[in-house]
């Protein structure tokens, strides 16, 4: 019999503060987006900034529309798939149509600054912290 | 009456591996389109995130094998903040018809998407027959 020597108490723990982190997180907590939808997004935190990463696999890059405005930001666009002309298909797994998301980061956020890239059907956006958003430390004279 | 047609999310599946893996990490299995044209049957599978360096095709009698690996080192200084999909790498294996032209496969990649097209063999391509 294989026995298993982690403690189910901790792993518990873990799950319950997980699932906590989620409800309260700045990002879908008390804001107008919701979660799931198209494309399903990972944020990540990178020395202070933010990115957002969604898999947009088999999307051609001007078919990617990306719109800021103050702290909205907007992920819409078109998936076509191409079969060619007279093909019969003999198994449909991929998905075909139209995505819109918009959500809004619970900072202030530099418009100019945000930058997007796709890559190998990924789609990162880095969201830098507008200047006068950012916590200064003030000197008691 | 057309109604835009929207996209729903797509959970992705796991791979249910039937034999161990040598990697660490979850493997997913690629969403797949296969179509049929006059001359050869194409395979379209979606690997977002996997670089065409990091695709490994083999074929082993008519066995197809495919799987793409993901380099976790983008991710290395990346705190996640919230999270909705999982990250991992891909496989899946196919039963080719002996129908194939095993030597003349073409493969390559855009956008996140492996295109395989597997010419027909010269003998079983479709020959329209003319009536006297």
């Amino acid at each position: 019999m294989v026995r298993l020597f982690t403690n189910p108490i901790d792993n518990l723990l873990t799950l319950q503060k997980a699932l906590a982190d989620t409800m309260t997180s700045d990002w879908f907590g008390s804001g107008l987006s919701s979660r799931g939808g198209v494309p399903p997004i990972n944020i990540f935190q990178q020395d202070g900034e933010y990115a957002i990463i969604a898999e947009l696999p088999g999307v051609d890059r001007k078919d990617i529309d990306i719109d800021v405005q103050r702290n909205r930001i907007r992920i819409s666009g078109q998936k076509q798939v191409d079969y060619g002309e007279g093909a019969s298909v003999h198994r449909r797994e991929r998905q075909t149509g139209a995505f819109d998301r918009t959500f809004a980061t619970p900072f202030a956020l530099d418009a100019d600054k945000v930058k997007a890239e796709y890559n190998d059907g990924i789609l990162a956006l880095s969201l830098p912290r507008a200047e006068q958003d950012k916590p200064r430390s003030i000197n008691i004279s | 009456m057309s109604k835009k047609q929207e996209l729903t999310p797509q959970e992705k599946k796991e791979l249910d591996a039937r034999e161990e893996k040598t990697v660490a990490g979850k493997f997913y299995v690629p969403g797949t389109d296969i179509f049929e044209t006059g001359d050869a049957i194409t395979m379209a599978m979606e690997m977002p995130g996997v670089n065409r360096e990091n695709i490994d095709i083999k074929l082993e009698k008519r066995q197809l094998s495919v799987q793409g690996h993901i380099d976790f080192d983008n991710y290395d200084d990346f705190k996640p903040v919230y999270t909705e999909y999982n990250v991992g790498h891909f496989s899946r294996s196919f039963t080719l018809s002996s129908e194939i032209d095993t030597e003349n496969i073409n493969a390559s990649v855009a956008d996140g998407v492996l295109t395989l097209v597997l010419p027909k063999a010269r003998e079983t391509q479709l020959r329209k027959i003319q009536v006297n």
